[in-house]
Formats: C-alpha cells, sequence, structure tokens
C-alpha cells in the first residue's frame, strides 16, 4: 500500500475487478461482449503484473540504457538507426532481448514459453 | 460513370444489378473499411463487399479484375457475379476462415496435414496472374515503405530498428516481379473438410516479390500457439517450398524465404502498432485494440529470434 492511501492496494483493486469480470459477467455474456470481457480480464492482469514488477523493470532498465551511453528508447531507436553504434550492436542486442522479455513478463509471460 | 453503390442501400443496390428476388439479407461484420452483406438470389448463395456511404476508396474494381484474373489462373476464389468501383457480388464459399478452428476441430484433422502444400500449389498459380495487366497496383519497397509507417507512429521501438538494420543489410535479390497477394495467411483462407476453397481479402494485393507471399504465410503469428508448424500453424517450410516449386513457381532460396519472414514478422508487429494507436488517439476508443498495442512486444519477440544480434 502506498500512503496516503488506504487498503486496498491498487493491485489488490485491479485484481478484485478482474475477478469479477471473471467470475460474474463472463460466465453471464455471450458474443462480442463475452470476447471483450475476455480482453479485459486480460488486460487487467497486465495491469496487475505491472504495478509489481514495473518498478524493478524501469531500474533495470535505466541501468542498462546508462551502460550503453543513452538515455532513452528513443535515443537508442535513433542510434540503431544512424549506424552510430555499429560497433556495439551484439551489446545493444543484448539489451534489447532483456528489454522486450521484461515487456513480456507483464504483457503476456506465457509468450515466453511457447 | 454512374455509381449506384455508394449510397443506396444493400437491398435497393442488389435489386438494380441482380434479376431474381432477394432473399435472406443480412450483415456478417462490421469492419470500419468493408461492409459484408450475406444473401440468397434465385437459391444461389451470394456475398455483398462494399465500402461504406463516403468511403474515398474506389478499389473494388480492382479487387474484382483481380478475382477473375486469379480464378483464370486456378487460383480457388469466389466467382465474381457483379463488381463495380464501390461494391462487389460475389459467390458465398461455404467453409471456415477462424484460424484456431482450422487448427483445433476434429472436422479439419484430414485437411490439416494437407494444408502447407495447398497453399505452396495455390500460391504458385496466383503468382501467374499476368503482372502486365496490374500495372496500377503500387510495387514499392517494403522495407522503406514500413520503416516510414513507423517513424510516422512517433513510438520507438529498438527491437524494430535492429530489424530493419538487418532486413536493409541483407537483402536478397529480387526473385521475380508478380502479382502479390499481400494477406495470404491462415484466417484470409476458406477451408472444408478436404481442404482450401477459397483465398479471400484482395484488398493489400500489390506488385512485387512473390516471395513475400511465402514469407507472410510462415510469420509466427499466423501459427496461433501452434508452433512447431511453421506454415500457418498447419505445415512445414518443405512441404510448401515443394509443392509451390513443383506447381511452376519459382525457385525458393531458403535464407531469401527467412528474410521475407522477417519482413512479415516487422510489418505485422507494425501493423499492431497502428492498431493500439487508433484507441490511444482516441480514432477509436476499444478496449480490444487497447490490448494489441501491448502485444507489439510478442512480435519483437519474434523477430529478435530471426535476427544474429546479441544472440548467445
Amino acid at each position: 500500500m502506498t500512503e496516503p492511501h488506504d487498503l486496498p492496494s491498487a493491485a489488490e483493486l485491479v485484481e478484485a475487478v478482474r475477478e469479477f469480470l471473471a467470475h460474474d459477467v463472463l460466465p453471464a455474456v455471450d458474443g462480442r461482449v463475452q470476447f471483450h470481457t475476455r480482453v479485459a480480464v486480460n488486460v487487467l492482469g497486465m495491469v496487475g503484473r505491472e504495478l509489481a514488477l514495473g518498478p524493478a523493470q524501469a531500474a533495470a532498465h535505466g541501468e542498462g540504457l546508462a551502460a550503453l551511453g543513452v538515455s532513452s528508447e528513443a535515443e537508442l531507436a535513433r542510434i540503431i538507426r544512424q549506424g552510430g553504434a555499429d560497433d556495439r550492436m551484439d551489446d545493444i542486442g543484448r539489451f534489447v532481448r532483456a528489454t522486450v522479455r521484461a515487456k513480456l513478463e507483464v504483457a503476456n509471460p506465457k509468450y515466453l514459453a511457447e | 460513370m454512374s455509381d449506384g453503390g455508394r449510397d443506396a442501400e444493400p437491398a435497393a443496390l442488389l435489386r438494380s444489378v441482380l434479376d431474381a428476388p432477394i432473399e435472406n439479407l443480412r450483415r456478417l461484420s462490421g469492419g470500419a473499411s468493408r461492409e459484408t452483406w450475406s444473401f440468397d438470389c434465385g437459391g444461389r448463395p451470394l456475398i455483398l463487399r462494399r465500402d461504406p456511404p463516403g468511403a474515398p476508396k474506389e478499389g473494388m474494381a480492382v479487387e474484382a479484375r483481380l478475382l477473375r484474373a486469379a480464378g483464370a489462373c486456378g487460383v480457388p476464389v469466389p466467382e465474381v457475379v457483379a463488381a463495380e468501383s464501390s461494391f462487389i457480388v460475389m459467390e458465398r464459399v461455404e467453409g471456415e476462415t477462424i484460424p484456431r478452428k482450422i487448427l483445433r476441430d476434429d472436422a479439419f484433422a484430414a485437411a490439416r496435414p494437407a494444408l502447407a502444400a495447398q497453399c505452396g500449389t495455390v500460391l504458385a498459380a496466383l503468382h501467374r496472374i499476368p503482372v502486365e495487366d496490374f500495372a496500377d497496383l503500387p510495387d514499392t519497397d517494403q522495407v522503406a515503405e514500413w520503416r516510414d509507417i513507423l517513424d510516422s507512429l512517433g513510438q520507438p521501438h529498438p527491437a524494430f530498428e535492429l530489424g530493419l538494420r538487418w532486413l536493409g543489410e541483407n537483402r536478397p535479390p529480387r526473385s521475380g516481379t508478380t502479382v502479390v497477394h499481400g494477406d495470404f495467411r491462415n484466417g484470409n483462407l476458406i477451408v472444408g473438410p478436404e481442404g482450401v476453397r477459397a483465398v479471400l481479402d484482395w484488398e493489400l494485393a500489390h506488385r512485387g516479390d512473390p516471395l513475400e507471399d511465402l514469407g507472410w504465410l510462415c510469420v509466427k503469428a499466423w501459427r496461433f500457439g501452434v508452433n512447431d508448424k511453421p506454415v500457418g500453424g498447419f505445415g512445414d517450410y518443405d512441404e510448401l517450398v515443394g509443392a509451390y516449386e513443383d506447381a511452376g513457381g519459382g525457385h525458393v532460396d531458403r535464407d531469401a524465404l527467412m528474410w521475407w519472414q522477417a519482413m512479415g514478422t516487422l510489418k505485422w508487429g507494425i501493423m499492431c502498432i497502428v492498431q493500439g494507436s487508433l484507441h490511444v488517439s482516441g480514432t477509436v476508443r476499444s478496449v480490444e485494440l487497447a490490448a494489441i498495442g501491448r502485444r507489439v512486444c510478442e512480435n519483437e519477440w519474434d523477430l529478435l529470434d530471426l535476427l544474429p544480434y546479441g544472440r548467445d
């Protein structure tokens, strides 16, 4: 929980809505609304994982950018495009793979196992 | 030229071009760009596809020409019954288009092992469409085109930059210039228990390297989770390539095929950013589109799997 807010925490609130959609709404709807409810359940799972993992991921990402001598994803994208990092492509490749892995750990962790 | 299809209600439009009574008219899909209607006329099952009122495009006449030319070359396509610049009336082919059903339902168990080879045979026929009859279709550099689209979206994606870098430095020589379907994949094929019945959705057709169609069919997103079958979730590279070459398609260089699979993976990733952006910009508010924005990283992961940089 983050002061000054009371319990439930933001993560617990998101989980409460996700459970409501999954257990109460999903069985009661069909067709297009059922499909969109399923999407909404997945999206709230994503938000929950970002709340849990996001701060550590952001710190690691910042350190990785700094090690490459850039300040942001936009700057990294620019030096790849402009060829200013051709002698470091393996370092950049390792960092980008780690970054995309972190994004998948939030967005769809099952994808990493496929 | 008169164009009764632009604003007419579908029933009135159909009465103006067909002689027999129209029955069982119902709308099938609510896409933003095209409307699809199902109906029967004189006992014949038909489909109407039309641009919605006010649509700027006049692409349906081109699509009708493509369907007729493809049919003449032996590509399974719905027969065109009537067409103008804003609509097509075509035969309604029965069968399944939903990829997860095609890949999992018992009804298609016998079809699945045959689909990759059938796709190879169909693509060889498709690439025999006389390209000189379609000089009006664009022939663009795919890498430059999708790089420009990525830039227009204003979101940095280092993984896609690595892809653009590798694609630019490893481009294979063009294997030929043919009509390219542009969206030939599981999901745009009508499949019956015996296999492919019709190739749909010719909206993205253009001129280009025929290997683009083969590579696109192998993009991981079209495997719908059946990842041990690289071709559409139903077959192997050897089946697709062998059937394509046996049916008179050109020689398929495997490195070039992988280049086009990587190009397709990048392209689908950028298409997903476009879809997510429709929500973020407020153009179309949709939880589905919002969620697609966060699936872009799946395509980044697939693309990195095809690239050499930092592979440990």
